[in-house]
């Protein structure tokens, strides 16, 4: 029961990692109907910025809790901005193309972004510092959950909510709900719809850059390919709760995370990467419009 | 006027050269190194005055590009190059000239391995492996209309069928007195058979879904089959994979490795011609104009009552069954396999032969396919920046020309203009 309790949690802290950058995959998703293949690589340079702003920052001898704030406002901007040059460079002009030629675009980006990374930075792992600060009255509970965890779901659970908020009460939101039903119909209302796209990519990429430094600092390492099977697991978290509805992504993440974390636990941890694939292959055999998703019509 | 837009153009890519600066100042500029658990920062700032020149002139590429193809789309015959491309066109079109074009073509091909050596000769052979991959990958995404981005785990259904062949029925066709290399000609239908076995298992989950789930469901296919390949080390050799494969033998004599270079260089021109005369079978047939109905519109083509899922079915078979049995020469060739040599990005690498050289074109195919085998191993100095090369291409060739260098030709019916003036 111990046992099982400590892979529940530490499968619950992966979840919560996966919902973020699934959020951003989800939302994108809902509005222009693209898998962004490049969203773990932005989440990757979140996470890259994080560790050299942060070393710059530490090493002219700021204090900690100045070194964590401005790294990550930093890495998140640095983010957001890559996230809206990729749209507009790489998917806009193919905006209203068959859908598949900006997937095969974003797997281009994907590959660009990853390469660019590991020549002008390093091919190597590199140590990831912490600065997220130590709970002293966790210590006793160390064992089942430590600090990072708990900050991880805590930001988390933040970001849920004011995400929901965005999109439900805001002019903002509204125009993306728009767009996400009907493209040309939002433009015909008024709706500027590449402003909302833009919008969406770089709220998007920001969760990633906050999921990039927190899961740096969780696993302890980076280097220019974690992005990669990180972006495809939250796809798949984000498949299975429903593609394009926000609480499903975060629904679908945990299942993704418990399922990784048991599975490992119990059966084996050689195939833990594996445990999404086949979570993605039964789901879509069962229910292809994840848990929380609706089924959209298919039209000629 | 004139001036006017120059001048509009100049401050916004003076406007993208800051952004470029800006955007990649924390990647270029500062390089972060680790020592002792301390991250130190290094500034170049040599890059800084690149980038942004680099971003300058780009954008206004871009621009024109950008101009170029809005220009192409409204009147596809001007310009000198679909001139020049007429005008051979009208040349080839020629029996005269289009046998002794191919002849001349045959002759370089055959006289290629006793012109240039091993050590070019299996350079081509890689070459040709890609090519009926390609063909082969070609029939699931040009003619279908699906976007597979597992095919390289096909390609290891191949030779992991040859290699598991030869590691365990190897020695035992030695102890019955066989001729051992009678294995490859068996593995080469068995692999093909294996693979468009496995293509079919793929494709039964796969039968109710949409282009873009496709693409994932298939890459986590071929994800799984390299962690199953890399742990089952009892079988499959793991990580290590399987080594010593014979290269397949002439008539019961091992040959030396130059000359089962040119054996295998042969026998891969063989399938690429067999692979080149199916392929085109296959699109002028019901089947092939069926699959390529249904990679118009998945709707109406069931509505014009195709059988999707039968058409699903044939698809995938038939393009996994070139990966397998390119698998095979592939293990023949090099002796050794391990999993590494399937991963996601073997199977983006093939996808993006079909994407560059033209979806659907077979020509065009076996152009891409040739293209990226070929140039970086001649292109040695640039190989740390292949892969930052390869996504760069990819991503202008989708945007500025999604047919691909060599589009393919579209079957039209046209009517005689005597008959309609009747």
């Amino acid at each position: 029961m111990e046992y099982f309790l400590k892979l529940f949690l530490s499968g619950t802290a992966k979840g919560s990692i996966y919902a973020l950058i699934a959020l951003g995959y989800t939302m994108v998703y809902g509005i222009i109907q693209l898998i962004n293949f490049a969203h773990g690589e932005i989440y990757m340079i979140g996470g890259f910025t994080a560790l050299i702003f942060g070393g710059f920052f530490f090493s002219k001898g700021m204090p900690v809790g100045f070194v964590l704030l401005f790294s990550v406002l930093l890495s998140i901007i640095y983010a957001a901005a890559f996230g809206y040059t990729i749209e507009k460079i790489a998917y806009r002009p193919l905006r209203g193309k068959p859908r598949l030629s900006a997937l095969i675009s974003a797997i281009g980006v994907s590959m660009v972004l990853q390469n660019f990374v590991l020549l002008a930075q390093t091919e190597k792992f590199l140590p990831f510092p912490s600065y997220l600060p130590e709970f002293k009255w966790l210590q006793p509970y160390k064992e089942y959950i430590n600090s990072t965890q708990l900050i991880i779901l805590g930001v988390t659970a933040v970001i849920m909510v004011l995400l929901t908020f965005l999109i439900k009460f805001t002019r903002m939101g509204k125009a993306m709900r728009a767009t996400a039903q009907d493209m040309h119909m939002a433009q015909l209302v008024g709706v500027d719809i590449n402003q909302v796209i833009s919008m969406t990519f770089i709220i998007g990429s920001a969760l990633a850059a906050i999921g990039g430094v927190l899961i740096c600092s969780y696993m302890g390492q980076i280097n220019y390919y974690i992005g990669f099977i990180a972006g495809i697991k939250a796809f798949v978290a984000a498949v299975l709760g429903g593609i394009g509805s926000i609480p499903g992504a975060v629904l679908g993440s945990f299942v993704l995370g418990w399922t990784e974390s048991l599975g490992t636990g119990y059966i084996s941890s050689d195939y833990e990467d594996a445990f999404a694939f086949i979570i993605l292959i039964v789901i879509l055999l069962i229910k292809p419009e994840g848990i929380l998703g609706r089924t959209r019509r298919q039209k000629v | 006027m004139k001036v006017r837009s120059i001048l509009a153009d100049v401050r916004k890519s003076l406007g993208i050269a800051v952004w470029s600066m800006v955007l990649l100042f924390p990647l270029m500029v500062m390089k972060v190194s680790v020592t002792r658990g301390v991250a130190q920062v290094q500034f170049r700032w040599n890059f800084l005055p690149f980038v942004g020149i680099a971003g300058f002139v780009l954008s206004f590429a871009w621009r024109i590009a950008l101009e170029w193809k809005d220009r192409r789309g409204n009147n596809k015959s001007e310009g000198t190059f679909s001139r020049v491309k007429a005008w051979s066109g009208q040349y080839f079109a020629r029996p005269a000239v289009r046998t002794s074009a191919l002849l001349a073509l045959l002759s370089f091909v055959i006289a290629y391995p006793f012109l240039f050596g091993m050590y070019h000769t299996n350079i081509m052979i890689t070459a040709f492996i890609y090519v009926i991959l390609a063909l082969g990958l070609n029939i699931v995404v040009g003619l279908g209309g699906l976007l597979n981005l597992g095919y390289a785990a096909f390609f290891g259904v191949g030779a992991y069928t040859y290699g598991l062949m030869w590691k365990y029925l190897g020695h035992s066709f030695i102890a019955a007195g066989i001729d051992p290399g009678w294995l490859f000609w068996i593995s080469l239908p068995l692999a093909g058979i294996m693979a468009s076995l496995f293509g079919i298992l793929l494709s039964l989950p796969v039968l109710r879904l949409r282009g873009d789930y496709l693409a994932i469901i298939t890459l986590a296919f071929g994800e799984i089959f390299r962690m199953v390949m890399q742990n089952s080390s009892d079988i499959t050799g793991g990580a290590t994979g399987i080594s010593l494969i014979p290269r397949p033998w002439f008539f019961g004599h091992k040959l030396p490795p130059p000359q089962a270079a040119t054996y295998i260089y042969f026998i891969a021109i063989v399938l690429v011609i067999i692979t080149i005369f199916i392929v085109r079978r296959i699109e002028d047939s019901r089947v092939g104009r069926a699959l390529e109905a249904m990679r118009e519109d998945e709707v109406a083509c069931e509505a014009m009552g195709i059988n999707l899922v039968k058409n699903k079915l044939i698809t995938f078979a038939l393009g996994s069954f070139w990966a397998g049995i390119a698998g095979v020469i592939m293990a023949a060739q090099t002796t050794y396999i391990n999993p590494d040599s399937f991963t996601l990005w073997e199977s983006i690498i093939i996808l993006m032969a079909v994407v560059i050289g033209g979806t659907g074109s077979i020509p065009g195919v076996i152009g891409g396919a040739i293209l990226l085998k070929l140039l970086p191993e001649y292109f040695r100095a640039l190989a740390q920046y292949r892969m930052l090369i390869y996504g760069i291409a990819m991503v202008l060739v989708i945007i500025f020309k999604p047919d691909g260098l060599i589009p393919r030709k579209r079957k039209q019916y046209t009517f005689e203009e005597k008959e309609l003036s009747k």
